[in-house]
């Protein structure tokens, strides 16, 4: 089976972060690191590819300035056997409808240059801009069909075609859809727990192949992408301000009652 | 904030955002928990070693990540800052991996070593003795040769991993001369004969289970001997010049433990109406703290790079083991004067890092025995 898992280099949330002058993220002069969500899509195509019966092959796809590159070697260290990064500045500050078509574009020449592909795994959303839709485009963009918010997957390959299942839990039910091959599909942080790489893999990904293609390389208008093709603009942003002391409630007997009034006039309850 | 660290490869710099990575993720979050209840942590040296990083500094051949010294003790380092017990642990087994690595014949390290460094097994070095410590040339455990094996008999004392361990590094007497008499033996644990004492009750290092080796007629087959029968106190006195390189590194990484504490409660806590950062007086130790902890790992890594490039560093060893251990005493005494009262509870972690860095100037050598090998390498060299 062949796989591709979509990642990204976010900002180390633990870090400060910051904006630019035109409010997009400083991704420069911050610690970059593989989007903790994608962690659990780079684990879950590793698993689908050991478990299927035929050897399998799983690429790494980012795209992003330089320090991107990273994402792509921490997938390799972690088992994936090659990486796409589309290098281009133009794709600074891309949106997600942006973002889905360079990835839309990079999947067809990747099936183009090197064979089918039959699955392709994001994250549910990224940790920095957390929107959650680019899979959906991606899918969209592809004319395939989108099985989103995988809390398990399941690959039936018994009738010499994948079939590709996930389960969907949500608050009142857990439902089960399925699609034959090639599909998208968006992994939960419930799905599996993500491996270390080990050393060996760290060895391991020096000699993994690293294609680095550009917008022309696969076929994106530069002005379709980019801050200036972006459909919102952020106009200002500033700092949260710093937390308020909260409300102290000494209980006198009735600690009880005025939490639960609280609770009532912060509409909690 | 991560410690600014230069190193000579790519992969170590990989090597070390891994260890980082694992030592937030997997060790920080439970030291103080497993400290507090002494309990010892088998599942984090599965992690390790399923990693590769109970391996880091032997042959690739055998299974090892054939790293310099210079990286493998900044990984040390880096879990000792995250969990003392652990960076110990991890230092303790490389110890006892050493002597097979190094003396064993070909036959013995294609037969042994994949799973001693395969990160499955965990070992200890039995060298000490209650009444043979510093005086280690005072041990009575005999090994008596009988046909293809050797058999032993006594008590080893203040073995980290006694009773967890799966493979032991005991030296016992083949001959009563008192230096030439001691050899090197592989014992694997489930040999008849092997019985540990009950955990010491020790004063830090809680959560890393020290106890007595108590062996009684317990064969151990000849080929099982590392070296030659004779060789084991230059084995044992080789192997304690890496050791102390490891106890050297974890001492780093506790002191910058308790560096990182001290900074962030003294830019938190209030008094007079500003952060007690602001004043001089506390500044100043900070500042002593930080110096004290940038020098400790120079010295350290120094000695590192003089073993890496095969040149004699036992002398710089000692200084290492001595500075280090001594300045990771008082920075982590002076970690606690800045949390002040709340310092001396056991609610934050300076008190415990305190009570571990006393260790230090004791195992691995006294510090008095470091000032003696000191002394005695320089003599030597002035005597030509």
């Amino acid at each position: 089976m062949r796989i591709v898992v979509c990642v990204k280099l976010v900002p180390d949330a633990t870090a400060s972060r910051s904006f630019e002058p035109d409010h997009t993220v400083d991704r420069v002069s911050v610690d970059g690191l593989l989007s903790e969500l994608d962690e659990y899509a780079v684990e879950e195509a590793l698993r689908i590819r050991d478990a299927a019966s035929e050897d399998g092959e799983v690429v790494a796809v980012t795209m992003g300035p330089q320090a991107a590159a990273d994402a792509v070697r921490k997938s390799l260290q972690m088992g994936a056997d090659s990486g796409v990064h589309v290098l281009d500045e133009a794709i600074a500050g891309s949106d997600a409808p942006a973002t889905s078509l360079v990835l839309a574009a990079t999947l067809r020449k990747l099936g183009a240059d090197t064979g089918p592909v039959d699955l392709v795994v994001c994250g549910m959303a990224s940790t920095d801009g957390t929107m959650g839709v680019v899979p959906a485009m991606l899918a969209e963009r592809l004319g395939l069909p989108q099985l989103t918010y995988a809390n398990q997957v399941t690959v039936d390959d018994s009738n010499g075609a994948y079939r590709v299942q996930v389960r969907r839990d949500s608050d009142l039910a857990t439902e089960t859809v399925e699609a034959a091959a090639p599909v998208v599909v968006s992994v939960t942080d419930q799905i599996n727990e993500p491996r270390y790489p080990s050393f060996k893999g760290i060895m391991a990904a020096k000699k993994k192949p690293v294609q680095t293609w550009s917008l022309s390389d696969v076929g994106v208008d530069p002005a379709e992408v980019g801050l200036s093709a972006a459909w919102t603009a952020v106009v200002s942003a500033e700092a949260r301000p710093p937390r308020s002391a909260g409300t102290v409630v000494t209980d006198e007997g009735d600690g009880g009652t005025r939490l639960a009034e609280y609770l009532v006039e912060k509409k909690f309850v | 904030m991560a410690v600014d660290r230069l190193l000579p490869t790519d992969e170590a710099r990989d090597l070390l955002a891994l260890t980082r990575e694992i030592a937030a993720e997997q060790l920080a979050p439970r030291a103080s928990a497993d400290e507090a209840a002494s309990a010892f942590p088998r599942d984090v040296f599965a992690l390790l070693g399923g990693t590769g990083l109970l391996a880091l500094p032997y042959a690739e051949e055998y299974g090892g990540g054939e790293q310099p010294y210079e990286v493998y003790l900044q990984v040390l380092e880096e879990i000792a800052t995250a969990w003392m017990s652990v960076g110990v642990g991890v230092s303790v087994h490389s110890l006892a991996c050493w002597a097979l690595a190094t003396y064993g014949t070909d036959e013995q390290q294609k037969r042994l070593l994949p799973d001693m460094l395969g990160g499955d097994q965990l070992g200890a070095y039995c060298l000490s003795e209650p009444a043979a410590g510093s005086d280690i040339a005072a041990m009575s455990t005999r090994a008596r040769r009988d046909g293809d094996h050797f058999v032993l008999t006594g008590t080893k004392a203040w073995i980290t991993h006694g009773g967890e361990a799966d493979f032991y590094l005991v030296f016992a007497r083949t001959s009563a001369d008192r230096s030439r008499g001691v050899s090197a033996f592989h014992v694997p644990a489930g040999t008849s004969g092997l019985a540990f004492g009950a955990p010491e009750n020790k004063m830090g290092l809680t959560a890393s289970t020290t106890t007595q080796l108590v062996l009684d007629e317990a064969p151990v087959p000849a080929s099982h001997l590392i070296g030659d029968e004779g060789a084991g106190m230059r084995i044992a006195l080789a192997a304690l010049d890496g050791g102390r390189l490891g106890i050297s590194a974890c001492a780093v990484g506790l002191a910058q433990a308790a560096l990182d504490t001290a900074v962030a409660y003294a830019t938190e806590r209030k008094q007079f109406g500003r952060p007690i950062a602001d004043f001089q007086g506390l500044q100043f130790l900070l500042a002593d703290m930080s110096a004290a902890v940038e020098s400790a790992r120079a010295t350290y890594l120094h000695a590192a790079r003089l073993r890496d490039a095969g040149r004699p560093f036992s002398r710089q060893a000692s200084i290492s083991k001595l500075v280090t251990t001594d300045a990771a005493m008082r920075v982590t005494t002076d970690a606690v004067q800045v949390l002040g009262g709340y310092g001396y509870t056991r609610d934050f972690p300076a008190e415990r890092y305190m009570r571990e860095a006393k260790v230090t100037q004791i195992f691995e050598g006294t510090n008095q025995v470091q000032r003696l090998v000191i002394a005695r390498h320089l003599l030597a060299e002035h005597a030509g």
